[in-house]
């Protein structure tokens, strides 16, 4: 069951418990203790939401920036990656493969905030040894569901 | 002018799915929710569709042989090999066909004489019965039983068997009533076939949406793989309905005659669809399972849904439909989807549709979104009780 758990979850983190057991074909009190030993195991971290803030009044900056990293003796790159992760504006840190090392994934106000953020705290950070800052123009999906487009069912309506 | 039509065709009884379907069509009502579809509700998968602009890109726009591209019959009867253990040899064996329905049409024309009996298990898809009439043959219905949950039994077939009787249909999984064919059913269906001398016509379109262990073909038992012809297609495992895609497997005694109707009528299937089809055997099977996973969600939800509102359902476990009975409100399934429409918006189709003895039932279908099912499971719950309140007025006039 925890595997097409967390697969429904995953999507529908707001599904009633009652219709997750339905769906499940489990009883509801055991889905109440499944979530409950996969919060427990820190499997699930959190349940949030997917927003468009393009729709709202809020503006916001997203940037994507790689990172070229010193590895530090004894901890590779752990200790750099935490020092970076701490910072509230940062959504994401990802250890990369291939060209550069840290992919940081930042959220700001404005560019200028997240600009500043890359040249006076990253930056200057000593094992960081480069970065190159993306900045988001357009998200077309996200976490599994295509921003811009709801699809209509075309099919007929009755067929054999 | 003098009657120009043939009299066969004239005296074939139009779809009681096609009434429906006018009904509907004519109220045009954007309030109007559909549980009447018999396709998936899913894209067909992108790797697949991209497959199929990629031919076209390249311009693979051009007939196939008469049976198929070989590349795609290879992967069928690899396809064949790995889930039932049957081989197929894909140069003499194996025809791709424009969907599971034409193979249908096929092994009837290959297999009927003039007066042969065929045997169509219902409720079932509607086209085997006009099919088997067009090619000439003497319909048998074995009407199948809410009892048996809709499964065929050995016994049933007995009773219907005469020495002319050729053919018999297996439908399973089945539409509309979801039911499933398990091992020792089949094998039970297999011995009368074998004592009988009968070739079988397996249509497993929906072998892959199965919700209690795996499909088994019957053409996979002892002595059965050289007595049957198996039929299925991409259109509900792939969600592909529209690539108009399907196959034949069999003896090369049937499929060479099979073929040659083929070749004359058709020439071959989609060029496109067979491309796309190739890729969706050798890269689709995590597809199949992760639609398998959603429709078995629904499926629960659903049988959940009629227990609460004490709508009588045996368990299907197979295809997307269930098929509850309507029997307690006193109608028929004609009147009872007729107002089922009118009044809460809702379409499904009767359960006579699909052969006499669905009547007293609906069909249901759940090639939809959970969201989609719960508005109309609101809204049947809600018919549900009113019919059950115009009941207790008819039999307590006075409490009115």
């Amino acid at each position: 069951m925890r595997e097409e758990l967390l697969a429904v979850i995953e999507k529908n983190s707001r599904i009633d418990l009652k219709e997750l057991a339905v769906i499940l074909g489990v009883e509801e009190i055991d889905v109440v203790n499944e979530i409950a030993a996969l919060e427990a195991e820190g499997v699930i971290c959190g349940y949030h939401t997917l927003i468009n803030w393009d729709k709202t009044s809020i503006d916001k900056v997203t940037a994507l920036i790689e990172v070229r990293v010193a590895p530090q003796r004894g901890q590779g790159f752990d200790s750099v990656a935490e020092r970076i992760y701490k910072y509230p504006e940062v959504r994401s840190v990802y250890l990369i493969s291939g060209g550069f090392d840290l992919m940081v994934i930042l959220e700001g106000k404005t560019l200028r905030e997240v600009s500043s953020f890359v040249s006076e705290k990253l930056s200057t950070l000593d094992a960081v040894l480069s970065t190159a800052t993306h900045f988001i123009l357009k998200k077309y999906k996200d976490h599994g569901c295509a921003i811009a487009q709801k699809k209509e069912d075309e099919r007929e309506m009755i067929t054999p | 002018m003098r009657n120009p039509l043939s009299d066969v065709v004239v005296d074939i009884k139009p779809s009681g799915i096609r009434k429906f379907f006018d009904i509907v069509t004519e109220m045009n009502d954007p309030e109007v929710v559909s549980l009447g579809v018999g396709e998936p509700d899913f894209d067909t998968p992108w790797h697949i569709r991209e497959e199929g602009i990629y031919s076209l890109e390249k311009g693979r726009t051009f007939y196939t042989s008469n049976s198929g591209l070989m590349e795609l019959r290879r992967e069928i009867c690899r396809y064949l090999h790995r889930t039932q253990g049957i081989d197929y040899d894909p140069g003499k064996e194996t025809l791709i066909t424009v969907g599971g329905s034409e193979a249908i049409d096929l092994g009837l024309r290959a297999l009927i004489n003039p007066g042969d009996e065929v045997l169509i298990p219902q409720p079932s898809y509607v086209s085997y019965e006009p099919c088997a009439v067009l090619a000439g043959a003497k319909p048998v219905v074995i009407n199948l039983k809410a009892e048996n949950e809709f499964r065929l039994t050995a016994q049933e077939v007995e009773e219907a068997v005469t020495d002319r009787t050729k053919l018999l249909i297996l439908p399973f999984p089945n539409n509309p009533t979801g039911a499933i064919m398990e091992r020792e059913d089949l094998e039970a269906v297999a011995r009368v076939a074998l004592e009988h001398d009968l070739i079988v016509m397996s249509d497993e379109i929906y072998g892959e949406l199965t919700y209690k262990g795996r499909h088994i073909s019957i053409a996979s038992l002892p002595g059965m793989k050289e007595r049957t012809i198996l039929i299925n297609g991409f259109s509900k495992a792939y969600a592909m309905t529209g690539w108009r895609l399907g196959y034949a497997c069999g003896p090369e005694l049937i499929l060479r005659q099979m073929t040659k109707i083929h070749q004359f009528a058709i020439m071959c299937a989609p060029t496109t669809s067979q491309y796309a089809a190739v890729e969706a055997l050798r890269n689709g099977d995590a597809d199949i399972a992760e639609m398998r996973t959603a429709y078995n969600q629904r499926r629960r939800y659903l049988m959940d849904a009629f227990r609460r509102m004490g709508l009588e359902c045996f368990e299907p476990y197979g295809g997307f439909y269930v098929f509850p009975s309507i029997k307690q409100f006193g109608m028929t399934s004609d009147e009872f989807a007729t107002r089922f429409l009118a009044e809460e918006k809702v379409a499904v189709v009767p359960g006579s549709a699909f052969g006499a003895s669905g009547e007293g039932f609906l069909r249901i279908s759940y090639a939809y979104s959970l969201e989609a099912l719960k508005i109309a499971i609101g809204r049947l719950e809600r018919f549900v009780e009113k019919l059950r309140g115009e009941g207790r007025e008819r039999r307590n006039p006075e409490c009115t």
